[in-house]
């Protein structure tokens, strides 16, 4: 194999199969032959597409963590919770370790994982690699299974279901923002961001 | 013994990473010998380093946590005159009896089904690599992709009582607080999360000769 060239090459993750890799047009997916996983997916969104769906991310992350998601009523007295008033809630019940895992899965990975994507993008579309590039590369993909916004979106609303039954229950806008934040996960969650190492030139300015 | 030529045959290695295509450099007799992806730095590695361990493990770990989370009740809702401590299980029955069932099915899904699939499938994935069976590799290839992707959604039920903890705050009248059920939940999920990173998909078609 000396005289390929690694990037023509592409082994499928799943099960080591090796591929001579081809260019997709829009919207093709490929697929390995042996196991079925996706190996490569076209989907058609260019860095400043990319940039902008982040920039928005952070918009509506904002938003979502500033307003109260729902305010409950009981007998004329009210009781709303933002996402921290829930995380700051569990540590004070003796639940420290939900409060970590919650404060981990829908605060700080997906903020950072949001800040680290914009400051790549941004340089990715100057056609260049931002500095801290390889490392920040290495974090996104670690962090890339532990950001929980979604699940959280699900549970809100099956609390609002089961409060529903005792309480007065309105919704707040932070829920709206939250239900924005997923739809943009759902985008992203189509994105290998693996392809940025073959987008940007090898050597950092 | 596939038709389809592997990475391990032609001497190349895909970095778990950053996907880098790298010359297979490795002394597969010694451990010590250690190579980093010339792209992003992480170690190269054939194959998930002890996979069947690790992998075995986090999921007896989770399984052993999953009792104490049923069997113990994950929430209380105290108010003047009664307190009332529920399990998953009559948590979900409560949905179904009072609210909606549709949601009921959702929860159930997510913290009964889910974590049940992934012990049994984890489990059958570890035991039929470990005996370099044949049996199904495409099936079982695609069960594991399944159990990577419907993980993380167990997290539901924590984040329901986290959630209501916050919201159901009327003093005297109505609380609700978490109790050590949903601790031992949450840790199930991280851990069986974990136990499906450990297991390396590539054993599944490894056959006999699998180099853990």
């Amino acid at each position: 194999m000396g005289t390929t060239p690694p990037e023509a090459l592409l082994i499928c993750e799943h099960c080591d199969t090796v591929y001579r890799r081809r260019t997709l047009a829009r919207g093709e997916v490929a697929r390995c032959a042996c196991c079925h996983a996706e190996l490569e997916r076209h989907h058609g969104l260019s860095l400043t597409a990319l940039l902008a769906l982040v920039l928005t991310a952070m918009i509506v992350f904002v938003q979502a963590n500033m307003w109260p998601i729902v305010t409950l009523g009981l007998n004329g007295q009210f009781s709303g919770a933002t996402l921290w008033g829930t995380i700051i809630a569990m540590w004070q019940q003796q639940a420290q370790v939900i409060s970590v895992l919650a404060a981990a899965t829908l605060f700080f990975f997906p903020l950072t994982k949001m800040l680290l994507l914009g400051w790549l993008l941004w340089f990715a579309r100057l056609g260049r690699r931002a500095p801290g590039f390889a490392p920040m590369m290495v974090v996104l993909h670690y962090l890339q299974p532990w950001t929980m916004s979604e699940v959280f979106v699900l549970g809100a609303l099956v609390a609002i279901v089961k409060a529903h039954l005792y309480f007065d229950v309105v919704a707040d806008p932070g829920i709206y923002a939250y239900a924005a934040l997923t739809l943009l996960i759902t985008v992203f969650a189509g994105v290998d961001l693996r392809q940025l190492w073959e987008l940007t030139p090898e050597d950092p300015a | 013994m596939s038709a389809f030529p592997r990475a391990a045959e032609l001497g190349l290695i895909s970095c778990h990473v950053c996907k880098l295509v790298c010359a297979d450099a490795l002394d597969g007799d010694d451990p010590s010998n250690e190579m980093a992806c010339p792209r992003c730095g992480s170690a190269l590695h054939r194959r998930k380093p002890s996979s069947y361990v690790r992998a075995w493990a986090l999921l007896i770990a989770a399984f052993l946590l999953y009792i104490p989370a049923n069997v113990l009740p994950i929430m209380r809702t105290a108010s003047l005159n009664d307190i009332d401590d529920n399990t998953i299980i009559s948590g979900v029955v409560e949905l179904w009896v009072k609210g909606s069932p549709d949601l009921a099915v959702i929860v159930f899904t997510a913290s009964i089904v889910v974590p049940m699939l992934k012990f049994l499938s984890l489990g059958t994935l570890l035991v039929s690599c470990q005996r370099g069976s044949d049996w199904a590799r495409p099936q079982r290839a695609k069960l594991y992709r399944l159990i990577e992707f419907i993980g993380y959604w167990s997290m539901l039920d924590v984040f329901v009582v986290s959630l209501l903890t916050a919201l159901v705050r009327f003093n005297l009248l109505s609380r609700v607080e978490p109790l050590p059920g949903v601790i031992f939940f949450g840790l199930t999920v991280v851990l069986t999360m974990l136990a499906s990173m450990s297991f390396d998909p590539r054993l599944i078609w490894d056959g006999r000769d699998s180099d853990d």
